[in-house]
Formats: structure tokens, sequence, C-alpha cells
């Protein structure tokens, strides 16, 4: 019998990889592996047709030509120098990194994928090798030995898949001994990317939708208002208190921005819910707009000028309405782009007056230029002067554990507003929090921030969403934590998804939300559920989150 | 001396050569550092795979309920069906404890007495095997569960607005 051709592979020879040796090929010559799920879907032309941006055209992340227009190296070169001249943090973070290696453990993504590329030190040196090739002297002479290489449309694929890698969180920056940080450097390979006409759908289709109509998930003023109207009726359902708002009144005292995620993706819209029963709880002489009807901003995902652009309606609308100061809701790169950008962008904001609330009249000095003040803090203000009747109880079958949304937490050191608010409108143990190495400045991303809800990307963004998802799962576990709080509109959309992956039992929650479940009316009918029409403890079925936990414990 | 004893007491060796393996198959840049880090909030990938791996084995030494050998598989197949790697290679781990047993035993091995057992032991790593196939679907269909699910969220409070439901059958 002739001798077998084939040979059944050995399970060690099925699963790959498993070697002793030095890697034959240096990280240069390795290229991405574009499979389903690792990858963002392009852009349709039409989105970049309707903001004017440069090189619409259809391609495919698999095909082996892009369609890069003809002068695309020189784009990208004079844009890298123009960027070098603007950005002194740029030529910064190109030249002072030891490769120390700090940061490489610290991303999410690569704690998630094991990709060596995804340690911010070798994701940045994507980009620093093509810098040293072409702006440093020893990179134009010596080339690889350099550290140096040609800008290739190789290299352009392994930007796109890599900056599509980072959900510019800064967690990485947190460990650099020299503060380089990673996601401005994201940032700006994104607009180079950018300028010849590489970006990904759901960013572009939520920047043209919201420049177009008003919010990124192309809502028309008629339905922003027909949604919240609705929540009006919904809260009087469940509370007995009507809650009507006003759109787009002039003479307001406040103007209040919240992400569109919050009036249309649930659970986003139970946190609305919370916000308008807050409201009139105060009595607040507040208007919302349908101009400036989305906080978020997406346009901060491909450009900074794009960011600036779409930035720019708070503050006009401010102005037209002649309010005196802004509240903003529970969004996280929302907040991001107001606490750092939007002074310098659209400032100075000086038609508005010192933030200083009406009710206890505290002045939020910490918003003294940009005018605009974060719901948590002003919650956390009234509850500290005790302006709010609160029953806690109505929150008992909530175990609660906290996300630092990354943009609130690094971006701008809110840490203690939101916990605040928690103890106080959850009944006394009912909170815990993760492990230290996995909060606060520390916290991990939920994995899909920066423009990465895409569904075709899912795979990625559950392994980068591993490292925050195990943290939640070890709560769970040692204390029955049923639900994981957060004050960031992505967060409320993305993290069920990741949760109903690696931790199902536990459900997503905002914060304003809870305080709408908490807060006591003079007016009010008999509470029997909360906002979400779930059983409140003492009636129906609804177990106290504590008594399951123990229940579960004893179980084991 | 039984192999039911021996694996007991060569539990840890055993279970750290077959995490090895495990880690081996990232690239070398990253599987010191898988290797390394101890912190399960730290290094939650290795953590995970860890504490599966060390599930089923125990699962092989001793009566589990099958709930708990499912959820131990899940543990490393949960990670595995989300990267690139094809079904077979997903599953491939379960098939390497053989090699890291043959190995770790080799000397004891060679004693007639206990190959009947470690038959045994192999046909159990087998039927180990099978159950994989049922994890590692189970997680492909959550994941396009999710996905159908994250696209309903989207329009969900449109759908409550409306007076309209989206009915998902019950299970």
């Amino acid at each position: 019998m002739a001798k077998a051709k084939v040979t059944v592979p050995t399970p060690a020879e099925i699963l790959p990889g498993i070697s002793y040796k030095t890697p034959e090929k240096g990280w240069m010559d390795v290229k991405p592996d574009f499979r389903p799920g690792t990858y963002c879907n392009p852009a349709n032309p039409k989105w970049l047709e309707w903001i004017g941006y440069p090189y619409p055209r259809a391609w495919h992340v698999t095909d082996e030509d892009w369609h890069l227009p003809s002068d695309w190296k020189e784009t990208i070169l004079q844009g890298m120098e123009d960027r070098l001249s603007r950005f002194r943090s740029l030529k910064l973070f190109f030249d002072i990194c030891v490769r120390c290696g700090a940061c490489a453990d610290k991303c999410h993504f690569f704690l998630g994928t094991g990709d060596p590329k995804n340690m911010p030190v070798l994701r940045a040196e994507l980009m620093r090798s093509v810098y040293k090739r072409y702006f440093k002297p020893a990179g134009r002479l010596l080339g690889q030995l350099a550290g140096a290489r040609d800008l290739t449309e190789d290299v352009i694929k392994e930007w796109f898949f890599y900056l599509y890698q980072c959900t510019e969180c800064r967690r990485c920056s947190l460990f650099c001994p020299y503060g380089i940080d990673m996601a401005e450097m994201t940032i700006l390979g994104r607009e180079l990317l950018s300028s010849i006409g590489i970006n990904i759908e759901w960013t572009l289709a939520s920047v043209a939708q919201c420049y177009d109509k008003g919010s990124h998930i192309g809502a028309t003023p008629q339905a922003m208002k027909d949604m919240i109207d609705f929540f009006a009726e919904e809260n009087e359902r469940v509370t007995g208190i009507y809650t009507p708002i006003t759109y787009n009144r002039k003479g307001a005292e406040i103007l209040f921005v919240a992400p569109s995620g919050d009036y249309f993706a649930d659970p986003g819209t139970y946190t609305f819910m919370g916000y308008m029963l807050l409201f009139t709880y105060l009595g607040l002489d507040y208007t919302i707009s349908t101009y400036a009807g989305e906080g978020g901003n997406f346009g901060f995902f491909m450009s900074h000028e794009m960011g600036k652009r779409l930035n720019a309606k708070i503050y006009a609308e401010a102005k037209r309405l002649g309010v005196k100061w802004i509240i903003g809701g529970e969004c996280g790169h929302m907040w991001r782009i107001l606490n750092q950008y939007m002074d310098t962008w659209n400032g100075p904001a000086d038609f508005l007056e010192m933030p200083v609330s009406p009710i206890t009249g505290t002045k939020f000095e910490n918003a003294a230029t940009t005018r605009m003040v974060h719901i948590s803090e002003f919650t956390a203000d009234l509850i500290k002067h005790g302006k709010l009747k609160l029953d806690p109880m109505r929150n008992a079958h909530i175990k609660l554990t906290f996300h630092d949304s990354c943009n609130t937490s690094r971006g701008m050191g809110i840490f203690e507003e939101p916990r605040y608010i928690i103890k106080n409108v959850l009944p006394e143990g009912h909170f815990v929090d993760m492990p230290p190495n996995t909060i606060r400045e520390k916290t991990f991303c939920c994995g899909s921030g920066s423009g990465f809800n895409a569904d075709e990307y899912l795979e990625t963004r559950l392994r980068g969403g591993l490292p925050r998802a195990n943290a939640v799962r070890y709560v769970h576990e040692k204390y029955g934590v049923n639900h994981l709080g957060c004050i960031c509109a992505i967060d409320r959309a993305v993290l069920p998804t990741l949760l109903g992956y690696w931790v199902p039992e536990v459900e997503v929650t905002g914060i304003s939300e809870l305080v709408g479940n908490a807060l006591v009316f003079d007016e009010e009918i008999e509470r029997t559920t909360d906002l979400r029409d779930r059983d409140l403890v003492g009636v129906g079925e609804a177990e106290e989150g504590v008594e399951a936990a123990e229940a579960a414990e004893e179980e084991e | 001396m039984k192999l039911a004893d021996l694996l007991s007491q060569k539990k840890a060796t055993i279970l750290e050569r077959w995490l090895h393996l495990l880690l081996d198959s990232y690239p070398s840049e990253t599987s010191g550092f898988f290797k390394k880090e101890k912190d399960p909030f730290n290094n939650p990938l290795a953590f995970r795979l860890s504490q599966g791996l060390q599930g089923v084995y125990e699962a092989l030494l001793q009566d589990t309920a099958r709930e708990r050998i499912l959820a131990s598989l899940d543990d490393v197949i949960s990670i595995k069906a989300l990267e690139n790697f094809s079904p077979s290679q997903a599953v491939a781990f379960i098939f390497l404890l053989k090699p890291v047993i043959r190995e770790e035993l080799a000397t004891e091995l060679k004693e007639a007495q206990l190959s009947e057992e470690c038959l045994e032991v192999e046909s159990r790593i087998d039927g180990l095997a099978l159950l994989c196939f049922e994890v590692y679907m189970k997680r492909r269909e959550k994941l396009y569960e999710l996905r159908i699910n994250e696209v309903k969220n989207q329009v969900s409070g449109l759908m409550r607005r409306t007076g309209l439901t989206l009915v998902t059958p019950q299970q």
C-alpha cells in the first residue's frame, strides 16, 4: 500500500504556535489578520459626502486594494508634518518613550486579545517608526536599524487595524512615567487615516446624522420630542407624577443636554426618566434643545475638526435661547470634550453666567469657564444639602457595583459624586466596589468606546471588555452584585452585551435612574414598581438583593 | 500506587504544564506575561483559563456535577470561542492534557498495572472533549443572540412608544 500523503494532525498540531523558538518574523513583518469580528466596516461614501470629507469611495477591508487616492502617501506625510508642528505633545510622545514597558500590560485590548501590538508601547511604535523614517536623521540614514520603516499600504492597513483597537481610554498613560497619552496619538492617527478616506461606518453614520439632523441616531426634532413626551407619560404611570418638559424655550434658566442614547436606547431611557423626575421634583426652570439634542460627539472619534464642528451646537444654542448655564447628562466622551476641549474649541462662554444651583446656592467654580455642570455634581450637591427626600428601599432589589467610565474618571476626575449619590439612594450594604486595580483612575474600559459599538466588531469588543467583566464577575460571585451602575451612555448601550456574554446575571443601570426610583414626591401614587416596571421588594416576587445573595451562598 | 493518586499528587505540576501549553499558543511576547502575572484582575485571561483547567482536571479525579464540568469547560471555551480560532483549534486544549499526563508520569506509566486505569482516564478526557462541542456551540450561539439583542435594544424604546413589543419566544 502506498504511503498516505495526508497525515491526520495531532491536537498539538491543530492548536498553533506551540513553539519555544524566537519568533521567525520581526514585528514589522507580521501583518494583521483581517477576519470577521476583528475589524469595523468602512464608512459608506454617502456619509463622507454629507459632511464634506475627502475621498468618499466604496472599499472593503478584506480586499487587497483599498483604492487609496493616488497621492495618499504625500497626504499622510504632510499631515504628520502639520500635526508635529501643531501638537507639541505628539512630537514629545514620539521622542520621549524609553520602551520601559510600564504600559505594556495595562491595555484592556492587550489583556483580552494577547496581541503584542496592542501593548501601547508597540501600538505607538506603528506610527513612531514612520515618524523616524521621514522626520529623524537616524531613521533616514539607518532605516530599520534605527527602528524606522517606509510608509507603505501595508503600514496603513496595520494602522487601521490597531488604531481601531484602541478605545482612547488612557489607562496606559496613567502608568507611563512620562505620561505619554496613547489616546492622543490614536486620535491623531485616526485623523491621518480619515484624511485619505479611511473611516468606519459606525462613527461616520453617527457623525453625518448628527450633523444633518441633530443626533447620532438621526432622530428628527419631532421624533425626539415624541419620545421624551412619552417618558413624561411613563413617569406619570409609574409614579403618579407628570414630568412635562419644554423644548427650545427661550429664557429658561438652564439648558439640559443629554446623549441621544438616553432618549432612544434601553436602558438609557430609564436614566432619562430619572432626569425628568429629578428636575420636576426641584421645579427647575430648564429646557432641552432639539438642535443641540446630542451631548455625545462621535466627530471626536475621527478628527478634532469634526469634534469641534458638532460640539459648536451646544454653545450656539445656549446663546440663542439665552439660558444662564448648562447641565449635562450622564455621558462619557461627551464630558471629556466638554471638560477638556469645548472651552478652547468653541468658547469662551462669556455670554453665560457662573453656574449656581438655584436650590442650594452652590457655586460650581469647577465649571467657571465652561459654564456646564455634570448631573452627578448637581445631584450630589442636592443630597449633601438635604434637598431630596429619598426612599432607598425602593432600590432594595438592586445590589450595585459602579463602573468608572474612562472619560469621566481619567478624563475629569469624577469619582466621588456618583458613589455619594449611590450610597444615598440604595439601602446600606447594597453598594460594593470592584477591586482597587480595576476602578477609579485605574478603571478598565468597557471595550466598546470611541465608536466601536458596531455589531460586526463584537468578538473584539468582548475580548477587550474581558478585564472589566472579570472584575464584575468577581463581585457578583462574592457579594451577589446584580447591577452595574455607570454614568455613560455608551456604557449603557454596550455593557449589557458585554455582561450578557461574561456575567449574564448582572444588569446595567444609569445612576439618575436609581435617583428617580428613590425620589419621594408629596403627591405621588403608591409605588409598586421601579421605573422599569419591576416589582419593588415586598411587592410581587421581588427578592432583596442581599437576601438573594445570601441564598445563593447557602446553596453553594 | 493507583493512577488517581498519582494524578492527585502531581496535580500542580500537570496543571501548570497544561496551562503553559495553552498560553504558548499566544505570541511569544505575550505568553511570557500571561505566565508570570498572577493577579486575577491584572491578568484576567490567564486567570480564567487557569480556573477552567483546574475545574476540568478536578472533574477527572472525582465525581463532579455535570453543570460544574460544563462551567469549567466554559471558563476556557468562552475565551477560545472569541479568538481567531477554528472550532477544532478552540477545543484542542482538552486533548493536550493527554501528552502532559503521559510525559509527567512517564516512569510510572511503564508499570503494567496502570495501563488499564490510564486508558480509562484517557477515555474520560475524550468524554470531556465531546462536552466541549456543546459548550463551544453554546458560546457561538450566544454571540449571535447578543448581536440580535443589541439591535433590538436600539429600537426597543421606540417599540414601547408605539405600543408594539418584540416578542422573544420563551426558552
